[in-house]
């Protein structure tokens, strides 16, 4: 039951197999017995289970308010929720609670959704690991699979799982775990960079990036206001075009929304790809790349070539440029937007109260880690009066340049680009934080920034277990607010390669197994 | 050298000291009373004499940056309300207080009344103005910037007309034309409340958000005058349009002076900044202090540093302001969270745009109200009245149209009402700093006692008694008060003919002098009889009776 997919489940509601405070129940004994993830920095077991009862109320009463009602998921934890900590996973928000829902919240709560908890991130977004926040790193449900245990060279059973148990990716690796160890069917992540689709990529589940613009962004707490996006983890490619569904659509309180309608869509069950063309970009085979990853990059190539679609290379020559510019439009927004965090109105307050200047500088040093007051301080270099034109506008103008790239590869009848998400398989923690979070961000978000900079819809899709057991998923890149032909081609992908569940003992430990066989269907 | 390097100095530091000391002696009346100025603002040509010593004369240079609060229901990009001296934050929204998370939805109304106000004052409205962030850290900045309009504001290039007296002679006016750089939307800050005792610092964030409109005005002026009549003007046509009440003392109009002084030929000189300023008089005050200031500064030696510096109404001179950590830079950049504003003349309007989510240049315009200027054209042309007559109409707010339905209202012609308005419901209304709206006389019942009067009911004399007792606010007609008061003009002419009598008997020397040819006297008889009456006589009649009966 908690490894079949949200459209299965939400059929099991329908029918009664089910009831939404088993469900809900189930889900929060599944998070407990994987504590040790770190998946959840804050879950909401009390508001959960009373949420499960309302729905049970309205589904006993047949009037569900749609497919969503009683749903388990997970937000990450950048998200407001009024009543609900949101903390960033820093030391500066730690204990705040918004008095407001995100938009996207709000949505999913309306929609009947059960929100089961908050999800471990890297502070405030800045990271590709889920390694960096104040709550400790998340670790990657597939570190415990079966799949791994055999794959990875057997030491002694404690140090096994002590020192070789990998990243989830990030930083929405809290979401990515919470959806891969089935605590709950569905997750908002955020994405930024790459921050929903790697660490998707890592722990094999869908991870949605929509166009910039499709998803209000209101109450989402801001990494890059130019760039960020809810992204969407889930199970599968149709789940992922469900929870789009309920997501999508112009909010007024977000005017970078776009103003027309939005209509929700159901992907085809035999989807046709033999009349599409799909771009191969050359530059994604970037140096770093896992032979791996290539070699499973050219056979999803030759998957669609043998199902009659037109593959071709294409070039996106500005890419190279691309990790620079978002490094320095990264930060410069990045500085803008931390500097609410003074202790004044909410958060953190130093007891320094020499002046108010030496109050913020103290509130400031103690509230934000390294890698955010690093940020803050390249950012504020890059926008001084006299660097102004040399960092932040040249980015800009390469910026326009990598859009208008991706602009004339779709104008010359390009339909889906086909990349690798990441370079390889995630790495064991230990492994990880050898290097510093600047250089993994520059390396992990090569492959998924540049749909950032230009605002395109991208979406991780499991593919298949590396030598070590470990997933590995592939990109498609879609055309602006195209999602519908874009989560197609990507559920084609998925009934293609038959990505293999996780086997997870704690997850099999506590479902009962009466829908073992539709679980199956869901990832055939 | 070093002998003129030590006078330098020495002069710097006397010029200072005697300035501070006029400072503290004279307070509130200015360090220079009139008779005392070395050189004298000159509305005429701006040049300034060095005073006696006769050297090359100085040319003060004065520009103005204005901050109108836009009179809107909500603030600039949040939902809460605007109103002045609400209870402390209570007027706060989560964007307000920049929760994290929330963003900015910008406010139809304020782009509006921003587009209003580039219209009226002859600018370029730009129909793609950009939105920027401006970041310095302050207790009443709570997001850490303020959003406003860097690159490309909302209007640019405009142009404002203001007349001012020359000599202070109402009857001398010249008119002048400032040119107006840009207007720009920005967002308002919170206020900090310094509590030096506790030390600590209060923050009411009432104010943070409410829409501005930044107004920034070439340095075309060169005296306090003339910066106190452009800002009235402006003033003026802001609360025609409705665009901002623009009251300075509510903080609703605020306005920094930048000031400097050149000899002609020569570049401009170092520009001081002058803030602080919360009424049009200190602003011609404090232009004026600084402009001179300069000049002695510069005359003794000294130099000018480009410093900002407080007016201090009190002492009615300028102070230099602790300056928030030497140069700032504020790190510009782009606000990502407000798409580029775009607006539509008729022209550019595309068909199926719906009419809620456009703003139309052109349909704004054709909707302007009549501007101050125009106001006051059609009042001399349509009633004959003075031009300086209609500016002074125009500096009350509701007196043009009060003037107007007396005029309506009664046969008196307009030429004769204006002097009713000025000089007896203005200066009463001045007198009990009342606005026209509370005036406890309303125009009909002033259009009905100039009506008796214009009937030859009543004399003026008996008018202005019968408008003494409206004043008061009781309820009742002029006519009842004539009635009550027995004010009515005497009709019988021969009651009239005897009081004349008994006049002219009783007043034998006079009599012999008008007999003697000196005419003068009579009107002396006229006030007799005048009072005899108690002010109910005709005075023309009264005087055509007396001549018959001493020319008998």
């Amino acid at each position: 039951m908690l490894r079949s997919s949200l459209r299965q489940v939400s059929a099991a509601l329908k029918e009664g197999r089910v009831t939404p405070t088993e469900l809900c129940q189930r889900c929060l004994a599944l998070i407990k017995s994987t504590k040790f993830l770190n998946a959840y920095i804050t879950v909401t077991e009390e508001t959960a289970l009373k949420q499960a009862e309302e729905s049970e109320k309205r589904r006993k009463r047949g009037q569900p308010l749609g497919i969503l009602d009683g749903i388990p998921i997970a937000v990450k934890d950048n998200f407001n929720t009024a009543g609900i900590e949101t903390t960033c996973a820093s030391n500066m928000l730690k204990g705040y609670i918004s008095p407001y829902n995100a938009t996207v919240v709000q949505k999913l709560l309306d929609q009947g959704a059960v929100l089961l908890g908050k999800t471990n991130l890297d502070e405030f977004a800045m990271g590709s690991g889920s390694t960096d926040g104040v709550f400790g790193p998340v670790r990657n449900p597939w570190s415990y699979s079966k799949q791994y245990k055999e794959k990875s060279v057997p030491k002694s059973h404690s140090e096994d799982e002590e020192y070789n148990w990998v990243i989830t990716g990030g930083s929405s690796g809290g979401s990515a775990a919470a959806v891969s160890s089935f605590t709950c069917f569905a997750a908002l992540g955020s994405d930024t960079g790459g921050s929903t689709r790697n660490p998707a990529a890592h722990c094999g589940v869908v991870g949605l990036k929509p166009t910039y613009g499709l998803i209000s962004r209101h109450g989402l707490i801001p990494l890059v206001n130019s760039m960020d996006v809810p992204g969407i983890l889930t199970r599968c490619v149709d789940d992922a075009a469900v929870l789009l569904g309920s997501l999508a659509g112009h909010d007024p309180k977000d005017s970078t929304t776009i103003q027309d309608d939005f209509k929700p869509f159901e992907l085809p069950d035999l989807p046709d790809v033999s009349k599409l063309s799909i771009g191969i970009p050359k530059e994604y085979h970037a140096p770093g790349l896992s032979s791996e990853i290539l070699s499973l990059w050219s056979k999803a190539a030759d998957l669609f070539k043998n199902a009659g679609a037109k593959v071709v290379e294409v070039s996106l020559p500005h890419t190279r440029y691309s990790i620079v510019c978002y490094h320095v439009l990264c930060t410069a927004e990045v500085a803008s937007n931390m500097a609410r965090f003074d202790g004044l109105e909410y958060g953190h307050r130093s007891d320094v109260k020499d002046s108010t200047e030496s109050m913020y500088a103290a509130t400031r040093r103690e509230g934000f880690n390294d890698v955010v007051r690093g940020r803050i301080l390249s950012g504020n270099y890059f926008l001084l009066k006299q660097n102004y034109e040399k960092y932040f506008v040249k980015a800009q103008k390469v910026r326009r340049l990598i859009a208008n790239d991706f602009g004339k590869v779709f104008g010359s009848g390009v339909d889906i680009l086909l990349t690798p998400t990441t370079l390889s398989d995630a790495v064991p923690y230990t492994e990880f934080i050898q290097e510093d979070n600047r250089t993994r961000s520059a390396q992990d978000d090569i492959l998924t920034q540049a749909a950032n900079m230009a605002g395109l819809p991208a979406i991780n899709v499991p593919t298949a277990l590396s030598e070590r057991g470990l997933p590995v998923g592939l990109q498609f890149i879609g055309r602006s607010f195209q999602e519908k032909q874009l989560l197609t081609v990507a559920k084609w992908f998925e009934k293609q390669v038959q990505f293999p569940v996780i086997q997870l003992e704690e997850a099999e430990r506590h479902d009962n197994g009466v829908f073992q066989h539709q679980k199956s269907a869901s990832f055939s | 050298m070093a002998a003129v390097l030590a006078m330098v100095a020495r002069g710097c530091g006397g010029v200072w000291r005697r300035l501070r000391q006029r400072c503290a002696v004279r307070p509130g009346s200015g360090p220079f009373p009139r008779g005392e100025r070395a050189v004298a603002c000159n509305a005429r040509g701006g040049m300034m004499s060095a005073g006696k010593s006769g050297l090359t004369p100085w040319i003060p240079v004065v520009g103005l940056e204005i901050h109108a609060q836009i009179s809107s229901n909500s603030k600039l990009f949040s939902g809460s309300q605007v109103q002045f001296a609400a209870p402390p934050n209570s007027l706060v929204s989560f964007f307000d207080a920049s929760l994290p998370g929330t963003l900015p939805v910008l406010n139809r109304r304020c782009v509006e009344a921003a587009v209003m106000t580039g219209l009226a004052l002859n600018c370029h409205i730009n129909k793609k103005s950009l939105f920027d962030r401006k970041h310095y850290f302050y207790a009443d900045l709570p997001a850490g910037y303020q959003i406003t309009q860097q690159r490309v504001p909302i209007a640019v290039n405009g142009s404002l007309s203001y007349s001012l007296c020359i000599d202070n002679k109402m009857s001398q006016m010249v008119t002048k034309t400032v040119r107006i750089k840009q207007i720009q939307l920005e967002q308002d800050s919170g206020k900090s409340l310094h509590d030096d005792a506790r030390s600590q610092t209060l923050v009411d964030l009432n104010r943070a958000g409410v829409g501005l409109m930044e107004l920034v005005m070439e340095p075309d002026m060169c005296c306090g005058e003339e910066a106190a009549a452009a800002v009235r003007e402006l003033q003026l046509i802001l609360q025609t349009l409705g665009s901002s009440q623009a009251v300075m003392a509510e903080g609703q109009l605020r306005v920094d002076a930048n000031v400097s002084v050149h000899h002609p030929g020569e570049p401009y000189g170092v520009r001081t900044e002058v803030k602080n300023i919360n009424s049009i008089r200190f602003l011609a005050k404090a232009v004026d202090y600084e402009i001179q200031r300069q000049i002695e500064e510069l005359g003794n030696g000294g130099t000018i540093s480009n410093e900002t510096r407080a007016f201090d109404s009190k002492l009615g001179c300028t102070v230099p302001m602790r300056d928030k950590e030497g140069k700032q830079d504020y790190r510009f950049m782009p606000e990502p969270n407000l798409p580029p504003l775009i607006l539509y003349d008729a022209k550019s309007l595309p068909a199926n745009m719906n009419h809620q989510q456009v703003i139309n240049i052109d349909w704004i315009r054709e909707r302007l109200p009549d501007l101050p200027s125009v106001k006051r054209e059609k009042l001399v042309e349509q009633y004959g009245i003075l031009p300086e007559h209609s500016f002074t109409l125009l500096n009350e707010d509701g007196l043009p149209e009060f003037f107007e339905n007396v005029v309506k209202q009664t046969q008196m012609k307009p030429k004769k009402v204006i002097g009713w308005i000025l000089n007896d419901l203005l200066s009463y209304l001045k007198q009990h700093s009342l606005t026209v709206k509370e005036s406890p006389v309303s125009s009909f019942l002033l259009a009905d006692l100039l009506n008796l009067l214009e009937k030859k009911e009543i004399s003026s004399t008996a008018a202005k008694q019968v408008l003494a007792e409206l004043w008061k606010g009781k309820g009742k007609t002029p006519l009842e008060t004539v009635k009550e008061q027995k004010l009515e003009l005497l009709q019988d002419q021969k009651e009239l003919e005897q009081i004349c009598q008994a006049v002219i008997d009783g007043q034998e020397n006079e009599v012999m002098a008008i007999k003697a040819g000196n005419q003068k006297v009579l009107n002396k008889l006229i006030g007799l009889v005048q009072k005899k009456t108690q002010g109910r006589s005709n005075p023309v009649l009264v005087k055509q009776l007396l001549e018959k009966k001493l020319s008998e």
